[in-house]
């Protein structure tokens, strides 16, 4: 028999005012009422007209839920991290809840921890948890509401009277009990809907799920090659885009065969960018053929004459100038404690460009109608600032007629949070269309035409008092990119009471991105490799001298004692091995500890043991929290040893992981222990906290093995062999 | 272009290609079996391993006139019915992937490894895994699941 409220129709679906001031929105479509909350009215219906069942839940009635996840999974977890907070929030059953992208509609969806009053669909800088912690829960919590509100209804009691255990609701007076399956038909929708603050939200001493062992939700896909990205999308009468991008940044093409490539079997249409060849073809197969035929002269470009390895000595004199930098952050007075310090130690400390090296390289499909007036777009992407990834503004159509259906990422770091390879997809739709195109960037395109973390060089300064204690810490920052070199410098967990931090700019004409924990990793290199080199000066161990300096942070404090504790710091370390410790601060607060040996002749450091103790406030997905440490620490090992881009004249010297190595199963750790310290604070990201750790956690281990300091990243074997022949 | 007959995952596809063609491509744009992914294109990354007769190979650095010969090539749909492999049960228990995208790469070389040595030592399956690159970085949670697997493999026999 149908029911009243399972009306299909979009007219049935009813506006409600929250005592908030935003505006939620109940809807039923089929069986399956949904959940949505937007301060738009105009825009709630048409959304809901464009999608039938946009919102951030769907229940049906055998219980099951769909719950919608605004952020891009790109190995981080957010697929279960935020899922799992809403389903607390709402009482329900994990185990009936299945997860789905949310529609990429900002204005629903978006995370409001950019700046107040914005909202943002953005993975990036490990903030989708601490970003939409309460914002699911608040959702999670409204969802509840509706659910007691219709059982209160249908049972004609008052709502306070209700309870709920997981998956029901309750009336315990009558010993009433319906379960969130059974309510499916029996919806009926409040007059408002309360916001529900954190104080109305469950103490995390109440959660059912949050911070227990939960299975990541995309796993059994990621197994058996089930899970979809996005260059694994196929369409009727899809055909292939590349382009040649060269390597040098900036050039301008001309190409000289055009009419040799148009008559290549298989090739539909060459189209011109300005800083590449795009060719299309009806296969994969031709287009890469094609693309290899291409006769291109490369114009001069702002980087010609660039040479990489040679700009540090300018840095060098630039950091050591009198020159104004751009002030990052200044306390205290830096200029007269180092004046007055007892002892003032400083160093120089350089890194080399790096590579995001994500997995799969860079793609996406794009079908646009005939008319140009609608667009989809299949990407993985970490998502930005633009509406719809910009494509509504490149092809002037309302967001509206924009469809982007994200994919899960095969790796991110960064590199998928600028849309230009979706900018490319697009404009080749756009000339094919209506027919899609898949676009691929070879392995080759995505290394040579990479967006690098900025090449820089670090001048610090520390001022000791009379008593080893630092007074003073000076941070100069050389290199390009703005806060992609500036970020991580600021010290806010070490009371050292005055300190400055300044970027000199230099600019190269070098494509630069945010690579995992940007700024942080040259930045804290260099200040736990000061501080060290500062504990050696002052005959104080590196661990005591830390925990001086954390005195007034107790929680940094503790992920440096237990870490301490997990490595043995105060016993000896295995013949022929060394510890070395760094601590660092990116939302949530860590203290690495690694233990290194060196082969002495072919310079290869080796990592045999990293222990890591994390603060990151509420532990939402513990394992998840161990994963991002483990492969956050391998990607530091592989950075911090191998990779480097080079660049001669302009061009970029590296083209595929033959010349770009990175860290493989055989030179992993023997182990890695990790320890998530209990605490009830706002959860803090933990994706980009344990990369910066390492080099100076190697390093430090270098110098007590060997007596010598590595200054220059990455540590390869013949840098070490310069440093233990210096 | 010309045919070409593969067998897959017990399945006879017929295909036409360019002699010299990557079968990776015509694995993943061809036949829809897009659990193969593509990395490097060099075989260095180890991404696209499948099995040809039981061994692993990198399905990019394969031409197709080479594996169509009656050769016996798996892809990481065909390793097991319902993805019940027990490296895929044992990927699931340690909760390995994360992206996920060199996955089936890792458990296809795996599965090789096991199939000829389900009591692979560490360091034998730290070498044997080590073409298959993770920039996720979970290489220590893979070789928990080998182990794991290779120790349910090993019982199951003896049970």
């Amino acid at each position: 028999m149908p029911h009243p409220n399972t009306n299909t129709s979009t007219s049935r679906r009813q506006f409600l005012k929250t005592t908030g001031g935003t505006a939620l929105f109940i809807g039923t479509s089929g069986l399956l009422p949904t959940l949505i909350s937007c301060s738009d009215k105009d825009r709630i219906t048409k959304t809901l007209a464009q999608h039938e069942l946009t919102a951030w839940v769907r229940l049906a009635e055998d219980g099951s839920l769909t719950i919608f996840n605004p952020a891009a999974e790109m190995g981080q977890g957010s697929m279960t991290s935020l899922p799992l907070l809403f389903a607390e929030e709402m009482d329900a059953d994990w185990n009936q809840v299945q997860v789905a992208f949310s529609p990429q509609v900002t204005e629903i969806y978006g995370s409001p921890g950019w700046a107040p009053g914005t909202k943002l669909m953005f993975t990036v800088g490990s903030r989708t948890t601490n970003s939409y912690y309460n914002v699911m829960r608040n959702a999670g919590a409204q969802a509840r509401y509706v659910l007691m509100y219709s059982a209160a209804q249908h049972w004609q009691v008052p709502l306070d009277e209700l309870e709920t255990e997981p998956h029901r609701v309750l009336h315990r007076p009558s010993g009433k009990a319906l379960s969130f399956g059974e309510l499916a038909s029996l919806l009926q929708m409040p007059e408002t809907l309360p916001e529900f603050g954190p104080d109305q939200l469950k103490d995390p001493t109440e959660f059912r799920w949050v911070g227990k062992e939960i299975a990541r939700t995309e796993i059994p896909a990621k197994v058996d090659g089930s899970a979809r990205f996005a260059c694994d999308i196929r369409l009727p009468e899809m055909i292939y885009g590349v382009l040649e991008r060269g390597n040098l940044h900036g050039s301008r093409p001309t190409l000289r065969n055009e009419s040799d490539i148009l008559a290549m079997k298989g090739v539909l249409k060459i189209v011109p960018f300005e800083y590449a060849i795009g060719v299309v073809a009806e296969t994969l197969e031709a287009a890469l053929t094609a693309k290899n035929r291409l006769e291109i002269s490369w114009s001069e470009a702002p980087a010609t004459g660039f040479n990489s390895q040679e700009i540090f000595s300018s840095y060098a004199n630039r950091a050591r100038s009198g020159e104004a930098g751009e002030t990052v952050h200044e306390s205290g007075d830096v200029s007269a404690a180092l004046a007055s310090a007892v002892k003032v130690y400083s160093g120089e400390f350089r890194n080399d460009y790096v590579y995001h090296a994500q997995m799969e390289p860079l793609n996406a499909v794009a079908r646009i109608s005939e008319d140009g007036q609608k667009a989809e777009v299949w990407v993985g992407s970490q998502q930005g600032p633009d509406s719809k990834l910009g494509v509504p503004g490149l092809l002037g159509i309302p967001p509206e007629n924009v469809d982007i259906h994200l994919q899960y990422l095969g790796g991110g770091f960064g590199r998928r949070s600028m849309n230009d390879f979706v900018t490319e997809c697009v404009l080749l739709a756009k000339e094919m269309a209506p027919r899609p195109v898949k676009l691929l960037w070879t392995r080759e395109d995505d290394v040579r035409y990479g967006a690098y973390r900025p090449l820089s060089l670090q001048h610090l300064k520390a001022g000791v008092d009379g008593k080893g204690r630092v007074t003073a810490l000076y941070h100069c920052v050389v290199g390009d990119g703005g806060n992609l070199v500036a970020s991580g410098s600021r010290n806010d967990h070490y009371d050292i009471p005055n300190q400055c931090a300044e970027w000199r700019e230099t600019s190269h004409g070098v494509r630069l991105k945010h690579w995992r924990s940007v700024g942080h990793g040259p930045n804290k290199y260099a200040i736990e490799c000061l501080l060290d080199e500062v504990a050696a000066g002052e005959g104080m161990d590196p661990v005591a001298l830390r925990r001086n300096l954390m005195a007034r942070s107790p929680r940094a404090l503790a992920t440096l004692n237990r870490a301490a504790e997990m490595a043995g710091w105060d016993t000896p370390a295995p013949e022929g091995r060394a510890r070395g410790v760094a601590f660092v601060e990116h939302g949530s607060l860590g203290t690495g500890i690694c233990e290194i040996s060196v082969n002495r002749s072919s310079g290869d450091i080796r990592v045999h043991r990293f222990w890591c103790a994390l603060d990151a406030g509420v532990a939402v997905h513990p394992d998840n929290i161990r994963a991002q440490m483990e492969g956050g620490l391998i990607m530091g090992m592989s950075s911090v040893l191998k990779e480097r881009i080079t660049i001669v004249d302009g061009h970029v010297q590296q083209s595929n992981y033959s010349d770009y190595p990175l860290l493989r199963m055989n030179e992993a750790p023997e182990s890695i222990e990790v320890d998530i310290l209990p605490s009830s604070d706002h959860p803090e990201g933990v994706g980009e906290t344990a990369t910066p750790m390492v080099a100076c956690a190697i390093a430090n281990a270098f110098f007590r093995l060997t007596g010598k300091r590595l200054r220059h990243l990455p540590f390869t074997p013949e840098r070490v062999r310069e440093a233990l022949a210096s | 272009m010309a045919q070409f007959e593969l067998l897959i995952n017990g399945t006879r596809h017929q295909v036409e290609a360019d002699p010299g063609a990557s079968l990776l491509w015509i694995l993943r744009e061809d036949l829809g079996l897009t659990g193969t992914k593509y990395g490097c294109g060099i075989a260095q990354c180890g991404t696209c391993t499948i099995h040809v007769d039981g061994n692993p190979m990198r399905a990019c650095a394969l031409r197709v006139e080479n594996v169509s010969g009656g050769q016996q090539i798996t892809t990481i749909e065909g390793l097991s019915e319902g993805g019940n492999h027990p490296l895929q049960e044992a990927w699931i228990a340690a909760q390995v992937p994360q992206c996920g995208y060199c996955q089936p790469g890792q458990i296809m070389q795996a599965a090789a490894l096991l199939r000829q040595n389900p009591t692979a030592d560490r360091e034998t399956i730290r070498n044997y895994m080590s073409g298959v690159l993770c920039r996720c970085g979970t290489y220590m949670r893979i070789l928990e699941a080998i182990e794991r697997a290779g120790k349910a493999m090993t019982e199951s026999k003896t049970a």
